[in-house]
């Protein structure tokens, strides 16, 4: 009981400490990789290579005053930060980062994170509704009607996965893909996986992306239209939290990905050993992945968002879930 | 069939796109670090004026005609001489140019006969006052030497 408590408030520090670490390093990251698709630099003064530049960010963004303007609904313009930081770090307790590396080993991990993933874009509708402002509140429209759209093929997608596991349970689904690179779901070259998965995991990573509120679907924060979209109202470390939300869900996402696509913690070739490293390898390939997705697209428009989705990605992700089942009766 | 060729050549595109910043991405960056590197301007940059080095005697080659207090249109060229005995025509003692009037047009430098003023290359200006930037010619070119 003692031995289970201390290995969950070290599992707690453990992943608050790496969601913090993350949403504060992949700033720079962000920043870094912006830089370089434009042939500049980037943060190159604070520290070596600017690597302090997010401490100084975070210092500069704790000191500022926490303002909250007239007119706005006091409780949720407090809150809604939190609603969308919290679910995101809620997600990591299922997480394998490693063979036995999971604060959690849940049975319905992935619905759990699901079900998570649709809670933080209320954090982001209420915070836009509350500080009423007509960008906040147009940028939140946005994002649920994006939202709306982009959870059904993504779930579509994953409901074909979860046919050909049989498992919900995420440490289950990358202990199936063991044993080199040909056994991962991104490109199985078994029978009890329908041949459509590359088209599954191209549609799992476009809403993924879209779930994140990533570029090229980064409708809550608009900023070329909707000064900052949802965040317009936000400083100080309201605005900070916000963003530490953000970059946390896109870890999420990352991590999500890697594990029903690229294998988890398996490694590439069977005779390297298994290990959180290659976990995190995959995971930041991804998000290095959407990085530079987001320094090569300009923003989509929202009509043709809503055309991708309702029009591509929900047909070929019907159209893959039936196939899926049709290969997985024959063989 | 339309329908899927224009998913087909969308996503192609895409990735050609992705194929193009990524090349961008390992190419060797272009922009000037500005404060701790400084390119060399071009021989044709029009900086503020400034006084030419008369290389026989080391001083400067005004005549102190004023044809670039005429020429200037803002009026912000102020040159002052004096007679000297033993020395042929007039001795610049005064050569102020106001730089907060200054358009850069070049009136002055095309007006001198004998070439003693030329634009310069300084290009870091800045300065806390507006008296800051009224420059002493004669007293620059005395510092430089």
């Amino acid at each position: 009981m003692n031995n289970e408590l201390i290995r969950l408030l070290a599992f707690l520090v453990g992943i608050i400490a790496f969601a913090a670490l993350n949403a504060a390093y992949l700033v720079w990251v962000e920043r870094k990789g912006a830089a370089h698709f434009q042939r500049r630099i980037g943060p190159k003064e604070v520290g070596p290579y600017g690597l302090l530049q997010p401490l100084a960010d975070g210092v500069k963004l704790m000191t500022k005053q926490l303002l909250v303007p007239d007119g706005v609904d006091p409780i949720l313009f407090k809150i809604a930060p939190i609603m969308l930081l919290v679910p995101a770090i809620m997600s990591f307790v299922t997480i394998p980062f490693g063979e036995h590396l999971a604060a959690r080993n849940i049975d319905l991990g992935l619905l759990m994170i699901f079900a998570f993933a649709s809670v933080n874009v209320l954090g982001l509708l209420l915070g836009a509704w509350g500080s009423a402002n007509k960008y906040a509140v147009i940028a939140a429209a946005r994002v649920i009607s994006q939202n709306i759209a982009y959870e059904i093929p993504m779930l579509l997608t994953t409901i074909a996965l979860i046919m050909a596991t049989s498992t919900m349970n995420l440490n289950e689904i990358v202990s199936q893909q063991g044993g080199g690179i040909w056994n991962w779901n991104l490109i199985r070259l078994t029978w009890s996986a329908s041949p459509l998965t590359p088209i599954a995991f191209l549609i799992f990573f476009t809403t993924m992306l879209a779930e994140t509120n990533r570029a090229p679907f980064d409708m809550a924060e608009a900023e070329s239209e909707l000064v900052a979209g949802a965040f317009t109202e936000y400083s100080g470390m309201g605005f900070g939290v916000f963003f530490m939300g953000e970059y946390a869900n896109i870890v999420i996402g990352a991590a999500l990905t890697t594990i029903l696509f690229l294998g988890g913690w398996q490694s590439p070739l069977p005779f390297l050993p298994n290990s959180v490293i290659w976990f995190l390898i995959k995971m930041y390939a991804i998000i290095f992945t959407v990085v530079w997705i987001r320094w090569t697209y300009p923003r989509t428009q929202f009509y043709n968002l809503l055309n991708l989705s309702w029009k591509i990605l929900i047909p070929f992700s019907l159209a893959n879930l039936i196939v899926t089942a049709g290969w997985l009766k024959v063989f | 069939m339309a329908y899927f060729n224009e998913i087909f050549t969308g996503t192609k595109s895409l990735f050609v796109g992705l194929g193009i910043t990524i090349k961008e991405f390992f190419k060797p960056v272009v922009t000037v670090q500005y404060p701790h590197e400084t390119i060399t301007m071009s021989a044709r940059f029009r900086g503020h004026i400034e006084l030419t080095r008369d290389l026989d005697t080391g001083g400067n080659k005004c005549i102190v005609c004023g044809m670039c207090q005429k020429a200037c249109p803002s009026g912000c060229i102020t040159v002052e001489g004096e007679k000297r005995e033993g020395v042929k025509g007039k001795v610049l003692t005064v050569y102020r140019l106001d730089f907060t009037k200054c358009s850069l047009c070049g009136m002055c430098v095309e007006s001198c006969k004998p070439s003693a003023i030329d634009f310069s290359k300084d290009y870091n200006l800045a300065g806390p006052s507006r008296e800051a930037y009224v420059f002493d010619l004669l007293k620059r070119l005395e510092e430089q030497r």
